[in-house]
């Protein structure tokens, strides 16, 4: 059983961060991904395709303009979370997956807010023993007030 | 590809398969794919951390492979079809091939990005598909499993 200071988080709302979809970052996501589609690469092809700018592949929301304590990559949230849940004794991290819907197209340019809410917490018992599922629910709005995703990540502990 | 012909709904029918993408999983992809997305986790770099996590040696992100099965999709769709919905679940582990040299990895496995039409529909005013997608490791294990939901462009209009 999860102590209730840990299920108690369920339906927490962490701060909501400010990310900067940059056409450099965007290049070096595809880059790095091996994908030559040139929406992501060629501002003409973008423009021709009906898009204002370079398109961003879905799933990726550009980088933090002020990087927390955990760094560049997990909400303050995820990270208040994970401590206690391994404090519950869950110390090793493996990724679960992840829910996806996309609204709108993110763009270059673009300046999305992103706000994660703990969805749910909740342990099962798998091949190695007890895992812990921890859902994290972030909602991306861009500059113009438009929701452009919702994602529910699940990262598993153990 | 937005170069590849652009496909209509029409030309989709329930069963058939996605144009399937290959992927090779290297130690440099991984220390890129760490750069360009900012996860930093030593499970992904340091061997003895790996082992300490109960993963034996460096594993491929799950991200990664997630980041592959949107490829696979937004290949087929093409600049003219959208992803609504995408999710995925991370079956197994995944190791990536060492380096020969600079640039090219040692022999080793390829990943297959795959995926079948399950339903054919119109919702909201879009033409949408909805697809089983999966990666395959080079022993034809499923490795990552998922489903989306797609639109593509209409002759009828």
């Amino acid at each position: 059983m999860l102590p209730k200071e840990v299920t108690r988080l369920i339906g927490k709302v962490g701060e909501t961060m400010v990310l900067e979809v940059e056409k450099g970052a965007i290049r070096r996501y595809v880059d790095a991904l091996g994908d030559p589609n040139p929406l992501h690469w060629d501002e003409g092809a973008a423009k021709r395709a009906g898009f204002r700018t370079i398109v961003a592949p879905p799933g990726f929301f550009g980088w933090p303009a002020k990087w927390g304590a955990a760094g560049p990559f997990f909400p303050p949230l995820r990270e208040e979370v994970t401590a206690l849940i391994a404090d519950a004794g869950y110390t090793r991290g493996l990724y679960g997956g992840v829910e996806y819907d996309f609204f709108h197209p993110v763009l270059a340019g673009d300046v999305l807010s992103a706000t994660p809410k703990v969805k749910d917490i909740y342990e099962r018992e798998g091949k190695t023993g007890k895992m812990v599922f921890l859902v994290i629910e972030t909602t991306y709005t861009n500059q113009n007030g438009q929701m452009v995703a919702r994602a529910r990540e699940t990262a598993i502990r153990r | 590809m937005a170069t590849r012909k652009q496909l209509h709904w029409e030309d989709i029918e329930v069963g058939g398969e996605l144009t399937e993408l290959p992927k090779v999983a290297t130690t440099q992809m991984l220390v890129k794919w760490a750069g360009a997305c900012g996860d930093f986790n030593p499970l992904h770099f340091d061997e003895a951390f790996a082992a300490s996590q109960g993963v034996g040696k460096p594993i491929v992100h799950g991200p990664l492979k997630r980041a592959w099965l949107v490829q696979l999709l937004t290949d087929w769709i093409g600049e003219k079809g959208a992803l609504r919905k995408f999710s995925c679940q991370m079956r197994a582990m995944d190791y990536p091939r060492p380096m020969k040299d600079l640039a090219s990895p040692q022999e080793g496995e390829t990943w297959w990005c795959k995926g079948t039409v399950t339903k054919k529909y119109v919702e909201a005013g879009e033409h949408r598909l909805d697809c089983e997608i999966w990666v395959e490791n080079g022993k034809g294990q499923v490795t990552t499993r998922g489903q989306a939901t797609v639109t593509l462009p209409s002759q009828a209009r």
